[in-house]
């Protein structure tokens, strides 16, 4: 019976599926729009999410991620890895099999050569390419054969599927950009704004922070798709207008990064128009432990420096007490809605990174009480707790944002609660966000006792962003104020963990070590304290289908597969 | 054939130039109108927290209480609704309003008496003309907004310390605000005492040897009242718009600290769903800004002595 019922799903999705997906260009014109709008289509040029991604819709890269973050080949026959021998023995090289008979959108052949070309562009040490980092540790690109590319690293790298994976580095065609290597390359407008591309579409007009006209590249490699014949890219606007045009006016069939608040997404979707898809990568809204003392009595160059530890906030309980008083469903609930999930962990995704840790969930108030009193800090005649004379105050910064602003009111509300006194500051985020060494308001020098931001780390590896904790990686005078380790946290063990992990190959030990990682950081000292794991929130037409939000790489990365409800 | 007893003369009271001036404001219904409201409004965010005892940035604690709080509708519990985190809004527009009506005033202040103090230098003394009114031109080429926001970063940490977060902030806004706004006041100032240095009265006064400070003071002050008068009432509506833009990048008051210019943004995002939210501010800072402006009407037109009795 059971068999008999797939067999018969089976078909009926095989009789249904040709209807949809006939030939290629059958369902005619679809746009999107996105808020930020698009200023160039090659990728090396821009490091902003909208070019990169749209750019992704004429430029592929050897291998691009699935929706669950698995690795999957685009331009190559199969992903290289050490049992097929793609990966060398050593991990010191990688070598590619590219697909046969792929052809650019002018008609030509897609070769090694094309490959080999696209990362001396990117490595020109005279051109500022913004995607170097996918770049780190190649020491040669070599054709082997017109087929064949060989990448070799300077050393044995455990993550060698870095350079030519992702829409962040995708292959850019010999001919079209010979003449554009290092200085030269922003001034190929041409090549920059229309590139010839392995995709699924090509750009017939681009107008520059305005919007990109693509139709089918009639060269793509498979014949029935993609399944509409153009796509048009509109820029500009807020996320609460893209997301009221494709689900209140359905002016576009697709909306990118509509963050918008829960009740305003509650009332677009009952407008029966569209449709939020929501997918969960990286992003953990945190706060973030100052563990230097940040107190402006102390001179410019020992203030925030582990020269001075932080009067209150070093004490392990301290910050535990802080964490347990707050309610992250509620956070999620006023803030997020359907993109966010409570969170725990800083590093929570892939899968098998995660660690289980789910002990913050539930807010522990009295037991945050009794931490505190346990401490030594006594609640004063103000209702605010003392110790030797010292009051219990911190000043919590964050950068401008509605969302923030009432998550800094809450969790004041709950600190203050506790007989914890907190001064709010907030920050434009172009100041907090823009790492000038110069402004005392910036989130890496971190003038301040606590703070609160969102981060993740581009691709499925966490090794990066988790070893960014070590002491070495702490903001301070003699690194211009540059570095990940925001918390100034600083603990041998977790350094010896760090460089451990750097050599480490195989996935399960490696991902072992992440969550050990994840852990000291959260559960065992509090240094983090994840908030809201938050997830990016589309919207789509109800008459577009075929689409899946891919947070590992390009939202649009399936778009061959987007076709017309009809 | 008698002695006709002297007649005593039954003098009129001597009307005092104010009383004239209260006679002639008075006519002016919009005016009077205008003074009402303002005061009105002055009344509730002053007098108002001591009857409506609510704490403005009052969350519930408890989570299930604070969600069904949210976002609520005008009633009898919350006169003005509530807000997205279940905070009372008349609480909120009572506490928003006292700093935005102080900040309105107080940068005005400034502003009017630099612009008036700037305007008259440059109109009175020949010498001083040409560098007063160049550096009215350099403070007018430059951008607001990158002055502001280096004023901030400069001195917003040493103003915090010494005043509190909270009185730092305000020093810092109004201070901002009065030095960036004097300008427009001060060309006009100083076009009317050009035109004024020209009469004969005050050729009249110089030839008796009046100081200059006198002639300052005594007789081109007065005269120039009424172009002040109104260049203050723009200036308080200015004040009040100036300091919800900073509110909003950041550069203001603290976030818990309402204004009306930050509950203006705050409820922007919802006005779809609670478009009273927006409503509120919105109406209290145009009836702030609308009230003064007849205020500042009616008192050119009184303290004007060729309008006043006519």
């Amino acid at each position: 019976m059971k068999l008999k019922t797939a067999l018969l799903g089976a078909a009926c999705a095989f009789a249904f599926a040709p209807a949809a997906m006939a030939e290629r260009g059958a369902d005619g014109n679809v746009k999107v729009l996105y808020s930020q709008a698009v200023s160039i289509m090659n990728a090396y040029l821009s490091s902003g999410t909208k070019d990169v991604e749209v750019g992704s819709l004429v430029l592929e890269p050897l291998a691009g991620f699935d929706e669950v973050g698995t690795i999957f080949p685009r331009l190559v026959t199969e992903i290289p890895t050490l049992e097929n021998g793609g990966i060398s023995e050593d991990q010191t090289s990688v070598t590619w099999k590219l697909k046969e008979g792929i052809l650019w959108s002018d008609g030509t052949p897609f070769t090694a050569d094309d490959v080999v070309f696209t990362a001396a562009y990117c490595m020109d040490p005279a051109g500022g390419c913004a995607q170097l980092a996918k770049y780190e540790g190649v020491k040669t690109v070599e054709a082997v054969d017109p087929l064949t590319v060989k990448v070799t690293f300077t050393g044995p790298k455990p993550n060698p599927l870095v350079a030519f994976v992702g829409a962040e580095s995708p292959i850019i065609q010999k001919a079209q950009f010979a003449n554009c290597l290092g200085a030269a390359a922003p001034t190929c407008t041409d090549a920059n704004f229309k590139p010839h591309g392995t995709g699924p579409f090509y750009v017939t007009d681009f107008k520059v922070n305005d919007s990109v006209e693509l139709a089918a590249n009639p060269n793509y490699r498979d014949p029935a798709k993609p399944n509409f014949a153009t796509l048009s890219v509109k820029g500009g606007g807020d996320a609460a207008s893209a997301a009221r045009a494709v689900m209140e006016t359905g002016e576009f069939d697709y909306a990118w990064n509509t963050q918008i608040n829960p009740e305003l997404q509650a009332q677009m979707q009952s407008g029966g128009k569209g449709q939020f898809v929501t997918g969960f990568g990286t992003l953990v809204e945190r706060i973030e432990m100052n563990m230097t003392d940040p107190s402006p009595d102390l001179p410019e160059g020992e203030r925030s420096t582990a020269m001075h530890p932080h009067p209150i906030l070093s004490d392990v309980n301290v910050r535990k007490a802080l964490s347990m008083a707050i309610d992250r469903s509620l956070l999620v609930e006023v803030g997020y809605g359907a993109s966010g999930r409570p969170s725990c962990n800083l590093v929570p995704a892939p899968a098998i990174y995660a660690s289980p840790n789910t002990d913050c969930m539930t807010q522990d108030m009295d037991g945050a009480k009794a931490l505190l009193d346990a401490a030594g800090w006594v609640v004063g005649a103000d209702g605010v707790r003392e110790r030797d004379g010292k009051r219990f105050k911190l000043v919590y910064q964050t950068s401008v944002n509605p969302v923030r602003q009432d998550f800094q009111a809450l969790i004041k509300g709950w600190w203050n609660e506790l007989g914890v006194e907190v001064e709010l500051k907030t920050v434009d985020a172009g100041v907090f966000f823009g790492g000038d060494p110069g402004s005392p308001d910036t989130f890496q020098k971190f003038y301040a006792d606590v703070e609160m931001y969102a981060n993740n780390f581009p691709g499925t590896d966490p090794e990066p962003y988790i070893v960014a904790y070590t002491c070495d990686k702490a903001p301070r005078p003699e690194t211009q104020w540059q570095g990940e380790n925001i918390n100034r946290y600083c603990d041998p063990v977790f350094d010896e963990l760090a460089a451990q992990l750097i050599q480490t190959k195989g996935e399960a030990e490696r991902a072992a070590i992440v969550i050990r990682m994840n852990e000291m950081l959260t559960k065992d000292t509090y240094t983090i304290v994840p908030l809201v794991d938050r997830g990016r929130l589309s919207a789509h037409s109800n008459t577009l289908g075929g689409v899946v939000l891919n947070v590992w790489d390009s939202e649009m990365g399936n778009v061959e597969n987007w076709f017309r409800v009809k | 054939m008698t002695d006709a007893a002297p007649q005593a003369v039954k003098l009129a009271k001597p009307r005092s130039q104010w009383a004239d001036v209260w006679v002639q404001f008075k006519s002016h219904k919009g005016a009077l109108v205008g003074l009402f409201v303002f005061l009105s409004l002055a009344l509730f965010v002053s007098v108002g927290p001591l009857v409506w005892t609510k704490d403005p940035t009052f969350i519930n604690p408890d989570a299930v209480t604070m969600i069904k709080t949210r976002n609520k509708p005008p009633s009898w519990e919350f006169p003005l609704g509530t807000d997205q985190l279940g905070r009372d809004m008349l609480a909120r527009m009572m506490k928003g309003g006292q700093t935005s009506i102080a900040v309105g005033l107080t940068a005005m202040v400034i502003s009017i008496t630099l612009g008036t103090f700037i305007g008259v230098m440059a109109g009175y003394f020949k010498r001083l003309d040409n560098v007063l009114m160049r550096l009215t031109d350099l403070f007018l080429a430059l951008p607001l907004l990158p002055l502001l926001l280096v004023m901030a970063m400069l001195f917003r940490a040493p103003l915090s310390k010494a005043f509190g977060p909270e009185g730092g902030t305000f020093l810092l806004i109004v201070v901002a605000i009065g030095l960036t706004s004097w300008m427009q006041a001060a060309r006009v100032v100083r076009g009317e005492v050009l035109a004024l240095k020209e009469r004969e009265f005050v050729l009249a006064a110089r030839s008796i040897g009046t100081p200059s400070r006198r002639m300052i003071l005594r007789h081109v002050l007065p005269n120039v009242m009424s172009p002040i008068m109104v260049a203050a009432t723009l200036g308080i509506a200015n004040a009040i718009i100036t300091e919800s833009a900073l509110s909003f990048l950041g550069l203001g008051f603290p976030p818990d600290f309402p204004t009306w210019g930050r509950l203006l943004f705050d409820g922007a995002e919802y006005i779809q769903q609670y478009p009273e939210r927006v409503i509120w501010p919105g109406v209290a800072i145009s009836l702030t800004v609308l009230s003064v402006n007849y205020i500042g009407d009616g008192l050119r037109d009184a303290l004007d002595p060729r309008i006043r009795g006519r």
